[in-house]
């Protein structure tokens, strides 16, 4: 296949607020569980789509269950870190610099786009979309694109009339060129500003060789995705997309925002991957869904407070469709402080992800060695 | 000096001490002289207020109290920034919230951060002896550096070593002995109501000392020995030359020039030590008391010479380039939007990434810092409606009768956004794009306007525009 010889790439999709992971992979079988959920927190049994005997996806992801049954997505159980603080902020920060015991500043996303792009020369070889640069992605010296939406990205954009901005870009990429010369920091100055410059330019021209069937939606998670997806077709050497969707802390009325984000992430993702498949450009990725923390086991009445322990998924044809590790355990004496007990430390699935797809030296990365889920079938691999 | 070398070093002492001014009262400052304007900035009058927060309440009653997210809180900080008639009081709580650097990203409590940064608005220029006891009996502090859990039996030395290494002497001039003896003096310093709290619960937390967590036991500190307690530790700390250094080298490279990182201060010696050693010197004479020491760095001649020599920081970005406009003079529903675009060129406040607060200097300057800086200044200094863009577009239709050259537009511009210096490359560039469309007519038409707004914009996308 003529995609092999392209380079790996890695999505990830971050889901801020901390995801109800008993709600979205439900151990229906699990008595403790229909103890611990009451009314709409719960998913009743006949309404889950199972995958086996123990587990199920809520039923509001069904183009995921459909992408699980084609064998495209690995489901990690447990995953998170000890003494989880329960705090959305500090969390966030752990999982994106991976140091839980003090508050680190080099993202691990960074820290691997250094390591695809050493000298730097792709500004577009990390992507974020969205309007602030997660801490992820964020290393000094490491260029990273940060496109809040891609239909209006670029410098200048406030100069209405465009052969003005045109010209004026001109003049831009020229003074930038000329600070060069003139000491260190406004060498890097220059440097830098030509980089957002062409990176921009880079983004910009795949809008216009895009074309697809797939209709996305018009929420955010779609347009995000479909940005992903334009970038990626175009074929301009981004390693790594990162983007994220809010709004899954869900201490009240828990039941109508879950069903509308997982109705929407999952028809989101389940678009990009049907787009990327007729740009015959699929081979070569995988997406990774994670969130800072799962949520109390035992509900509030209305949604269920910050917890611990919760899962992650890889999607993918290179992914190893299954789960992976063992759903934690629900018994009330097994949980800590109401919570689950993750039993996968989240730096072993980056570590699979940087090592077995990416092919780089995990340790340095994550600060470590960790047990690893091997959920992904190394490209260059037979399939 | 000619009236044109006054502005110029009003702009840039503006720039430093507060956070800009526009034409109209840079003229008025240089009327009033550059010392009088000094001794305003560093000792204000009760006559000159702040911003009026009671009238941003009274329209935005939810920026009152910060929730789990920083944007209340740092809209609220915006307003004070942008409105304030006391600029280096906003200037000096900025440079706290930067040196003792506390994140809501852990502290997940913003009313604490509110708090803590009105504690430095209130106290930022006094005695430097008092804001360390005050930060240390800071919530918010004492959440993120963990001294709640500083117990007699179990010291935990977060906030002990922190002090050292990053609040007053910086690494090489204490021990490892010193940190865990300074942690246990401070045992018992702690916040009430007890944690643990619950998710999503945000307790009112107070200072607290309780006896029973209080180590009294004798402590051998930096060559002393007694049985002493935090503000003993302070004292010995003040008596350290390496404390008034540390911090005035803080105070150098916030407002002269920038610095190597603080992390590499043991190492790397200060650019001009001479100024470092001055300062120093003030700031032990008057017993730590901030206005002689921020008096003597803007009155002296390394300040004035240091013109354009540090890297703007986002807020400075930000909150100078919304003073220049004259946006958000009032309370306004976008405050909330605007009070994030620091945090998108990479320094949002109430969340500075670590205890060690920002990187700064060219650390500021990432692809993606790069394209919000130049937008947001862009978008701003573009918008011929706001009234501050309004008045430099009335000063360049004054300036020079019924037409202005494509140079007489780019210098007009040039000046009244700053004045700012810019290279003979980056001035012949500037001028090069006025000449695409000739002369400007000033008729009215609005072809002034616009080709006005566009050369601004132009400007602030320029590298000399990224320093201040």
């Amino acid at each position: 296949m003529t995609s092999e010889a392209k380079p790996p790439v890695l999505v990830v999709l971050q889901l801020s607020g901390g995801n109800d992971y008993m709600n979205s992979v439900v151990p229906y079988a699990d008595g403790h569980y229909y103890d611990s959920r009451k009314g709409t927190l719960r998913v009743d049994a006949e309404d889950v789509l199972k995958i086996d005997d123990a587990v199920g996806l809520h039923p509001k992801m069904g183009p995921l269950k459909e992408i699980y049954d084609q064998g495209d997505m690995a489901i990690v159980h447990g995953v998170g870190y000890p003494n989880s603080p329960r705090s959305h902020f500090r969390s966030m920060d752990i999982w994106h610099t991976c140091e839980p015991d003090t508050v680190g500043t080099e993202g691990w996303v960074a820290r691997a786009i250094r390591d695809l792009d050493p000298e730097g020369e792709n500004p577009v070889t990390g992507v974020n979309i969205g309007l602030s640069l997660p801490r992820a992605m964020v290393l000094p010296g490491v260029s990273v694109a940060s496109v809040a939406d891609l239909s209006t990205y670029g410098l200048l954009t406030s100069v209405e009339q465009e052969t003005q901005r045109t010209q004026m870009l001109q003049r831009f990429s020229t003074m930038y060129s000329r600070a060069i010369g003139t000491g260190p920091v406004n060498a890097y100055l220059g440097q830098t500003g030509l980089d957002a410059l062409s990176g921009a330019d880079i983004l910009k021209g795949t809008l216009g060789g895009y074309e697809s069937e797939v209709e996305y939606g018009t929420d955010p998670i779609a347009k995000s995705l479909r940005d992903v997806a334009t970038i990626h077709t175009a074929d301009v050497g981004t390693r790594v997309f990162y983007t994220s969707l809010a709004g899954f802390d869900t201490h009240a009325a828990q039941q109508p925002t879950f069903e509308g984000l997982w109705t929407n992430v999952s028809r989101a993702v389940s678009d990009f991957w049907d787009d990327l498949r007729v740009h015959d450009a699929d081979e070569n990725v995988i997406m990774f869904i994670f969130t800072e923390f799962g949520r109390r086991v035992r509900d509030n009445g209305s949604g269920t407070d910050h917890g611990a322990g919760g899962g992650c998924f890889a999607i993918g044809p290179r992914v190893r469709g299954g789960q992976y590790g063992v759903y934690p355990d629900t018994r009330p004496e097994a949980l800590d402080q109401g919570d689950l007990v993750p039993n996968q430390d989240f730096r072993g699935v980056y570590s699979t992800i940087l090592e077995d797809w990416l092919a780089l030296d995990p340790v340095p990365i994550v600060n470590g060695q960790f047990e690893q889920p091997r959920f992904v079938e190394p490209v260059g691999s037979a399939a | 000096m000619s009236r044109s070398d006054d502005i110029a070093l009003m702009a840039h002492l503006m720039r430093r001490a507060g956070f800009g001014a526009d034409r109209d009262e840079l003229e008025r400052l240089a009327d009033q002289g550059y010392e009088a304007t000094v001794e305003q900035l560093v000792d204000p009058p009760d006559s000159i207020p702040r911003a009026d927060e009671e009238e941003l309440l009274r329209y935005m009653p939810s920026l009152e109290t910060g929730g789990p997210v920083t944007d209340p809180g740092a809209a609220n900080w915006l307003y004070q920034l942008v409105n304030t008639g006391r600029p280096l009081e906003e200037k000096m709580t900025l440079f706290w919230h930067h040196v003792f650097a506390t994140g809501n990203s852990k502290v997940d409590n913003d009313n604490h951060l509110i708090t803590q940064v009105a504690m430095f608005r209130d106290h930022g220029m006094g005695n430097y002896r008092d804001l360390l006891i005050r930060i240390a009996q800071s919530p918010a502090m004492i959440y993120w550096l963990d001294n709640q859990e500083n117990h007699k039996r179990a010291p935990n030395e977060n906030w002990g070593r922190e002090l050292l290494e990053l609040f007053s002497l910086g690494v090489g001039h204490y021990t490892e002995t010193d940190v865990f003896e300074c942690a246990r003096a401070f045992t018992g310093w702690t916040i009430a109501p007890k944690i643990p709290r619950q998710p999503n619960h945000r307790f009112s937390w107070s200072y607290e000392f309780r006896p029973e967590e209080h180590d009294y036991g004798e402590k051998t500190f930096l060559g002393h020995t007694g049985p002493f307690d935090g503000e003993d530790i302070i004292d010995i700390i003040l008596e350290q030359p390496a404390c008034p250094r540390f911090i005035v080298r803080h105070l150098y490279n916030f407002f002269v020039a920038d610095e190597a990182q603080v992390p590499a201060w043991s190492i790397t010696p200060p650019g001009d030590p001479a100024a470092i050693e001055l300062l120093a010197q003030t700031f032990v004479e008057s017993g730590f008391e901030l206005k002689p020491v921020l008096r003597a760095l803007f009155l002296s001649d390394f300040f004035k010479q240091a013109r354009f020599a540090r890297v703007k920081s986002p807020v400075e970005v930000v909150v100078g380039t919304l003073r220049l406009t004259g946006d958000l003079s009032q309370p306004d529903p976008s405050l909330p939007a605007v009070g994030q675009q620091s945090a998108y060129m990479g320094q949002s406040l109430h969340n500075p990434p670590s205890v060690e607060g920002w990187q700064t200097g060219r650390d500021w300057i990432y692809s993606g810092s790069v394209v919000n800086r130049i937008n947001f200044v862009a978008q701003q200094v573009g918008n011929t409606e706001l009234p501050g863009v309004r008045r430099i577009v009335e000063r360049v239709a004054a300036s020079n009768g019924s037409a202005l050259t494509p140079e007489a537009l780019v210098d007009q511009c040039v000046d009244l956004i700053g004045p700012l210096a810019v290279s003979d490359d980056t001035r012949a560039e500037l001028v090069a794009h006025a000449a695409g469309e000739g002369p400007v007519a000033v008729n009215g038409d609005g072809a002034l306007s616009r080709r006005v707004g566009e050369m601004l914009a132009l400007i602030a996308a320029t590298p000399e525009y990224q320093f201040g």
